[in-house]
């Protein structure tokens, strides 16, 4: 099958334009998160979209628009990881380690009284891209441009913060306000992305194309270029490769992403050797 | 009456139930070039981040240029160089040109974009921190001395009418220590900067600093090179031989 074919489809377009979008606020936020050492947070807000999902099944909310219900408690859980870390002075880790575990107990006991795991649900665990329709497209594409508009008026503050908190504090930044800043929109991200990867894959696609961006990046800047570019890629030859040889989707972009951070880790240490 | 850039009254400091601080009151005045030392673990730093609102203080009033620290808001006009950066990551990509321009932040709206003479400034400083070749460098590449200078660059290339500078030559070998020293004694003698100098090097604070703070938790000594050197008490502490040591090379 020719790739002119294979673009022929509806599916897969929609597929590409929402999977880009998603790649793009993953990368672009993957950065941040990776170098303020809180690459977890995606993982942790995955599994309370998993139990925002299932409160939103168990109240019969039409599935077209469980993204949009889950986006509420998920921001929630994200400023409740902030607020346990600064005011309850437990670690980022253990934060994101408590909400986490407590999103996905609510998931299970909710799916567990609404009669076990029915199918809807677990198309949540692992997501497929290639059932997106026209409203998921829609909800992506604005959840992307709010997103976007707030990493751009934001960037220069979350630049000076993940580069040091005080300094940024002494430079008269409100540390405060941009750490919720980031962390709303991670949260928005997630839900956004639990359709391409899945809840249970969406933290690789927040930290593969940062790290992988991490290696052969000479400055910030180009970190984020370079972090989007992995991702994108990588989100294409996921969605061509997986429909070409009948494999998930989601996971096919995770070893994609994989491949793109061994090769580049690889040439970092190659090049390191020859001086 | 010389403007008063920094002023501390009464401050207590406590980390958990262990008192860091007590009753720390001095004052800061325009032109000053004070350094303040004590032995390890004697509140310096604390001290300093209490003064910069990165620590909060049991009680006790703090001000900055006149204003309450709680709703001082012109933080252009202070320039602080940490001991060591609390959450540096040594991979952390950044180009020497992209850390230095952090700096020019304060007092901008956001998005706080930099503009064309922003990174003249930049440029500027790096020329004046001698260090223009590393530019390009990613900061985790550079020597300890060298992220020193790039971090110093970075504090003073707003041009800060305060420059509060934390152990800053503990990475530099000699050299580069007196290179900065004269650096520092040039922004305040002719730029007019007020410096605040956190240092165990009590000889060479000696030869530059206009005044000399001896902090164990609370002040032991607040005053002239002069005076210091003519203190019983300095005597009695630092011992006759070392306080002549100091004392001569002033």
């Amino acid at each position: 099958m020719s790739i002119a074919e294979i673009l022929s489809y509806g599916f897969i377009q929609r597929a590409l334009i929402a999977g880009t979008l998603i790649a793009v606020l993953c990368s672009v936020l993957g950065v941040f998160l990776v170098l303020r050492r809180l690459s977890l947070i995606g993982d942790g807000l995955a599994h309370v979209t998993f139990g925002s999902v299932a409160v939103s099944l168990i109240m019969g909310i039409n599935p077209l628009y469980v993204t949009v219900a889950a986006i509420p408690l998920v921001m929630l859980s994200s400023l409740g990881i902030l607020k346990l870390t600064d005011k309850a002075r437990i670690y980022g880790d253990a934060a994101i380690g408590i909400v986490s575990s407590l999103g996905i107990a609510c998931g299970i006991l909710l799916a567990s009284v609404a009669g076990g795991f029915n199918v809807d649900l677990f198309s949540y665990l692992f997501g497929n891209i290639l059932a997106v329709g026209d409203t998921d497209m829609i909800i992506a594409a604005l959840l992307f441009i709010v997103v976007m508009l707030a990493i751009v008026f934001f960037y220069r503050d979350l630049f000076a913060i993940t580069f040091d908190e005080d300094l940024a504090k002494c430079s008269g930044i409100r540390t405060a306000t941009i750490n919720t800043v980031l962390v709303l929109m991670t949260a928005l991200t997630v839900v956004l992305a639990m359709k391409v990867v899945g809840i249970m894959l969406i933290s690789a696609l927040l930290i593969l194309p940062a790290v992988t961006a991490l290696q052969v990046a000479r400055s910030f800047k180009t970190t984020i270029i370079a972090s989007c570019c992995f991702a994108t890629v990588s989100v294409t030859i996921g969605i061509f490769g997986s429909f070409v040889l009948n494999l998930p989707t989601g996971g096919f972009i995770v070893i994609v992403n994989f491949i793109f951070f061994i090769l580049a880790f690889t040439w970092k240490y190659a090049r390191k050797a020859k001086g | 009456m010389a403007v008063e850039l920094l002023k501390i009254e009464g401050l207590w400091v406590r980390y958990n139930a262990a008192e860091v601080l007590r009753q720390i009151s001095f004052r800061v005045a325009a032109g000053d070039y004070v350094g303040i030392v004590g032995p390890n673990g004697s509140g310096k730093s604390t001290l300093i981040k209490a003064a910069l609102g990165l620590v909060g203080g049991e009680r006790g009033d703090i001000a900055l240029f006149g204003t309450p620290l709680a709703s001082f808001t012109e933080w252009r006009r202070i320039g602080y160089l940490p001991q060591r950066l609390r959450f540096f990551n040594p991979n952390f990509p950044a180009t020497v040109e992209e850390i230095v321009g952090l700096g020019l932040l304060a007092g901008k709206q956001l998005p706080r974009k930099l503009t064309r003479e922003d990174r003249q400034a930049v440029e500027k400083t790096l020329e004046f921190m001698g260090i223009t070749d590393l530019r390009k460098r990613i900061i985790g590449e550079l020597s300890g001395g060298q992220q020193q200078r790039v971090l110093l660059a970075r504090s003073v290339v707003g041009g800060p009418e305060l420059l509060i500078l934390d152990e800053p030559t503990t990475a530099l070998d000699p050299e580069t220590r007196d290179r900065f020293y004269t650096l520092l004694r040039d922004l305040n003698r002719d730029q007019g900067t007020t410096v605040i100098l956190i240092t165990h090097d009590t000889s060479s604070i000696g030869t530059y600093a206009s005044r000399f703070i001896y902090v164990d938790k609370e002040i032991i000594f607040n005053g002239t090179f002069d005076d210091f050197c003519h203190s019983e008490e300095m005597t009695n502490l630092f011992g006759a031989y070392a306080q002549h040591l100091i004392c001569h090379r002033h």
